[in-house]
């Protein structure tokens, strides 16, 4: 099938490309909003922020999230920061230096005005988010504070203690939950779209699972928006929440919408390793812990000694050792790469081998332990907490894990996917951070797509269509409703010996192994081979216990689960 | 090690429950709690059972998802935890525990440990907000707020929303969870539009929900994984008590036409 | 679109009493009204121990208030059955919140006071209603005499069962005050961080200072501290 990928970016300089967007755009008349129906599946940072602003604008809005609350969406568990050219510090920053910084860290395959207008209405981002109650740090003087992150060269950053995602979701919630007062949006909550349904050629609902009733609806719009995620749990461990999923992305996939990048995965390369075969998670921890730790291996292979015995010169600076320049602070994946060759080689410590030491003592012989206590108490309290292991003591272990995928469906510059009338925003896209993301720009990003970009886009498609004109008797959504039903009750029927985790696993397994850092031609053709056989034991052996018509968490991982395999 | 655990099964909204008895045989330490609730989840597929349902989602403790009662704690023994973030090491072998979901009339359960705490979003929609619209908000530096306050509302505002307050609480008593977002709101300057209003309705719309009264014994307060401090419930009775006196409703005269 | 509508006037304040903090705004209220009552009904009865002379002339004081006196009767019963009848809205109130009990619940911060409010409340106004009728209309008194206020008490406490129902009751009302007073100030909204233990450690003296205050009068007349002189 041919794709249509005309970008639609506006001519003229990449400055002034927003504004001369924005002013040919078509608007629709304020007493025809509301006939039009819009549904918004995700109710994170990029899905809530739309499904708010969208519903202040007057349409009649439908928001999906499959958790019992939108304040659930996995945008919360951001820690860092939020990035904007606000240049409070008087420290040289601009939005042509965000955007200039953002095109750069991701190897120049973000497309420029994209990024151009992010880096532009990232400032209203802050000004909106600070109106909505959001308490992000302050000075003495009462003014908004900022950090450094991410290596970058000025303080941009804006955080709110160590939960900055949380906060930034609650201010969106919050906007979300007025809407739903004020009647223009409508929240379904614990629903999970199964499908997206296209009539002639235009997006035009969705078909969801109501997950306490098992209910399988349809659900009309003029126009759907995405806003799920991204896809790191095809990995099976990674930082993402357990309940993130590529299904709505997939099936949008399945009927036609393009799919970029989808190998632009960011591994992060401070996480806590893991503990043993029934890890069903991993933890991030702040990257800032490299500013004061020192990475190291033992110099001899399986060596299960415990760290603090092991002399100086048995241990392998590894990091220092290949890159003197940048030493512990060298870039993200170049960090997380070299983790895994010294563990595959036999050097990595902790369960299985699968670790590297992140050493404080000798930050804390300098700087004493209140300072160090002072710069990451917390993170310390959260690995202790996961590992009983008090790392003031004894060094850290960590491992890099999935993070955040840069890849994901194709959007043009309104953020509409190959189909028309179907909108990608925040991770669920591919098309801000090029080949990789900076710190504290994922936030950023998603709220940039749902507060600002969306409302004028929307605007611009729904004006070029007329309301209505379909429901659910179209042939079009009985035929996806069945689709729907045919594949949940397949599903349960198969009835065979493994548990949907079972088959994750290994899919898991094969993904961080053949396609996770340092990909081979080999590694690849062996996962090809892989994971179709995987999809074909899943599709022939698995066990999904219940039935379609109860609260059956096993068969929501069971539908999530088939698609990733068909992702992977 | 092994784990004797008495957990709470309950078809669905309707079904009466019961407490059946599990055995975990092989429980590590290093797992957390839900994990080795994935093991004998595991196993009970195998067997051809039915798994028990659990919420959880994001397993770092700051979704809120996660949550069910320990022998008669919310999360758990430890203190400022969520139970995703409690591991076994906690436990010794033989160890004998009973889970039963967050109990509540506002909290009805869905299914096993599952409960609806949709109440409390309808708590937020009733006034939980500062209603500024997109695109209308001035420069986030136009108004300096006093970092204590900042603080303050920061303290109150890192409430996750899990109902272990409710369910600890002897009263089934929202006030925690409500008052925390009073607070935060009401100790900003961008919310004090709105103060008397939103005190008003969240309180009123606690109480419709069926959620029951504080009587200040502190349980929520020693339960709440976040630490959030029953002294923001004193700022609530205050904000709700002032507003009871003054509050008036908006002017019916409209604007200009 | 939300139901909350709130209305002026009358419907005003049956909303304010409506919602769980008003009612809670009602016991607090009417509860510090009677904190002050029973402190200042204990100062007053110690005069017991300055013999009868002093104590029947404090009570002839009190009578020669005429209209004043009922005018503070009034204020004080009426909070008495405010702060009943609320409870009472209170308790039905939480036992609709959590219609199905725990099979298991621990508590890990709940005071004994705490928990035990709706159950010393309904003890001590019973008591309250045998105490008026013992000591103030004279009903349950075998030798009630009008005016002889110290040896009514002397005598009525001379009888051990009424004595020990005396030291229950007033020791069930120390209890309820270790919770209450602390626990009134929260109702009102005032809490802060350097005052709070500090008021709650003069809740818990107050507590004591009534409790013993008033426990000390019973013992003082069945060990003959008190009231040697009357036959």
């Amino acid at each position: 099938m041919a794709l249509n990928l005309d970008a639609k970016i506006p001519s003229g300089p990449v400055e002034q490309k927003w504004q001369k967007a924005k002013f040919e755009m078509k608007l629709v008349n304020p007493a025809n909003k509301r006939k039009y129906t819009v549904i918004v599946v995700g109710s994170g940072l990029a899905g809530g922020a739309a499904a708010a602003s969208l519903g202040e604008l007057g349409y009649n809005v439908k928001c999906f999230c499959f958790q019992d609350s939108p304040r659930r969406a996995h945008s919360i568990a951001a820690q860092g920061g939020i990035n904007a050219a606000k240049n409070y510090q008087n420290d040289g920053d601009s939005v042509y230096r965000l955007f200039y910084d953002t095109v750069k860290g991701g190897d120049f395959r973000a497309r420029e005005a994209n990024v151009y207008r992010l880096a532009e209405v990232s400032v209203d981002i802050i000004d909106q988010c600070v109106a909505q109650g959001v308490p992000f740090a302050r000075e003495y003087g009462g003014v908004l504070a900022n950090r450094s992150f991410g290596g970058a060269q000025v303080s941009r950053t804006f955080y709110a203690r160590g939960q900055t995602g949380q906060q930034l979701l609650l201010g969106c919630y919050q906007a979300l939950e007025r809407q739903v007062d004020a009647g223009r949006v409508k929240m379904f909550y614990r629903h999970e779209m199964l499908d997206l349904v296209v009539v002639d050629g235009r997006a035009r609902g969705i078909i969801t699972r109501d997950m306490v009733t098992g209910a399988i609806d349809c659900h009309v719009a003029d126009a759907v928006c995405l806003a799920t995620g991204g896809y790191g749990n095809v990995f099976y461990l990674s930082t993402n929440a357990k309940g993130s999923n590529a299904t709505a992305i997939w099936r949008a996939y399945k009927k036609g919408a393009g799919f970029a990048n989808p190998c632009f995965t960011q591994i992060h390369p401070t996480c806590i390793p893991q503990s043993g075969d029934y890890q069903s998670k991993l933890t991030l921890m702040s990257e800032s812990l490299r500013n004061d730790g020192r990475i190291w291996v033992p110099k001899t292979k399986n060596d299960t000694r415990d760290p603090n015995t092991i002399t100086e010169g048995e241990r392998d600076y590894y990091l220092e050792r290949r890159y003197p320049a940048f030493g512990n602070l060298c870039p993200r994946d170049i960090a997380s790469r070299a983790a895994k060759v010294a563990c595959d080689e036999g050097y990595g410590v902790g369960p299985g081998g699968r670790g590297v030491y992140l050493d404080f003592s000798e930050s804390i012989g300098r700087l004493g332990q209140n300072t160090i206590a002072e710069r990451y108490g917390n993170l310390f309290e959260i690995y202790e907490r996961i590992t009983g292991e008090d790392p003031y003591k004894t060094p850290m272990r960590i491992y890099p894990a999935v993070h955040y995928t840069m890849g994901g469906l194709w959007v043009d510059y309104n953020l509409q996917s190959t189909i028309p009338g179907l909108f990608v925003l925040g991770e669920a896209n591919f098309s801000d951070h090029g080949a990789n993301r900076l710190g504290a720009s994922a936030l950023m990003q998603g709220l940039a797509d749902g507060y600002f970009v969306i409302p004028y886009t929307m605007g611009n498609y729904l004006a070029g269509v007329k309301p209505g004109g379909v429901d659910e008797t179209h042939g079009e959504f009985r035929g996806a409703r069945e689709e729907v039903e045919q594949r949940t009750k397949k599903l349960l029927s198969i009835k065979g010996k493994k548990t949907v985790d079972d088959l994750h696993r290994e899919l898991g397994k094969v993904m961080w192994e053949d396609c996770g850092m340092g990909r081979t031609a080999q590694g690849l053709e062996h996962a090809l081979e892989r994971i179709p056989e995987i999809r074909e034991e899943f599709w022939k052996n698995v066990n999904v216990p219940g039935s379609g018509t109860e609260l059956n968490q096993s068969l929501e991982r069971a539908g999530r689960v088939a698609d990733f395999l068909e992702l992977g | 090690m092994k784990i004797i655990l008495n957990i709470w099964r309950q078809r669905d909204a309707k079904s009466a429950g019961k407490m059946v008895r599990y055995e975990v045989p092989n429980a590590s330490e290093h797992m957390s709690f839900l994990e080795m609730l994935d093991v004998l989840n595991e196993e009970l597929t195998r067997k051809g059972e039915d798994p028990v349902t659990f919420e959880h989602d994001c397993r770092e403790g700051i979704c809120g998802c996660c949550g069910f009662m320990i022998d008669g704690v919310p999360h758990g023994p430890q203190r400022g935890t969520t139970v995703c973030q409690l591991h076994m090491r906690h436990y010794k072998d033989g160890d004998e525990l009973w889970l039963e979901p967050f109990r509540a009339k506002a909290f009805p359960v869905l299914k096993d440990l599952m409960v609806d705490r949709s109440a409390f979003d309808r708590v937020i929609a009733a006034g939980g907000f500062i209603s500024v619209n997109t695109g209308s908000a001035p420069d986030g530096n136009a108004l300096p707020v006093v970092k204590k306050c900042s603080d303050m509302a920061m303290d109150a505002a890192a409430c996750i929303g899990c109902g272990a307050c409710v369910a600890s609480c002897p009263n089934a008593s929202a006030s925690l969870f409500v008052s925390a977002k009073i607070s935060h709101l009401g100790l900003l300057p961008q919310g004090q539009a709105e103060r008397d209003r939103r005190a008003m309705r969240m309180v009123m719309k606690m109480t419709e929900e069926g959620f029951g009264y504080c009587t200040n014994t502190g349980e929520c307060e020693a339960v709440c994984p976040k630490g959030i401090k029953i002294e923001n419930i004193a700022r609530m009775h205050r904000d709700y008590l002032k507003s009871a006196f003054t509050y008036r409703e908006e002017s019916q005269a409209g604007g200009a036409g | 679109m939300s139901s909350i509508a709130i209305n002026g006037g009358a419907n005003r304040t049956a909303a304010f009493y409506e919602s769980v903090v008003g009612k809670k705004a009602v016991m607090a209220a009417t509860g510090f009204v009677l904190c002050g009552f029973v402190l200042g009904h204990m100062a007053g009865n110690l005069q017991v121990y300055q013999g009868e002379a002093k104590l029947n002339h404090y009570a002839a004081l009190l009578q020669g208030l005429g209209g004043g006196l009922w005018a503070i009767r009034g204020v004080l019963l009426l909070c008495a059955v405010l702060h009943g009848w609320t409870a009472f809205q209170l308790w039905r109130l939480k036992n609709d919140a959590r219609p199905q009990p725990y099979v298991k619940k621990a508590s890990i911060a709940t005071t004994y006071a705490a928990r035990t409010m709706l159950w010393s409340g309904p003890i001590i106004g019973a008591f309250l209603v045998y105490h008026i009728l013992h000591f103030t209309t004279g009903g349950a008194h075998p030798d009630f005499r009008a005016g002889e206020v110290y040896r009514n008490v002397v005598t009525g406490f001379r009888n051990p069962a009424a004595s020990v129902f005396y030291i229950i009751a007033n020791i069930l009302l120390a209890i309820h005050l270790y919770h209450g007073v602390w626990s009134m100030f929260q109702s009102l909204g005032v809490n802060h961080p350097q005052y709070t233990p500090k008021l709650k450690l003069l809740a818990k003296a107050y507590a004591w200072v009534v409790g013993l205050g008033n426990v000390s009068i019973p013992i003082a007349v069945l060990t003959g501290v008190v009231g040697a002189s009357v036959k």
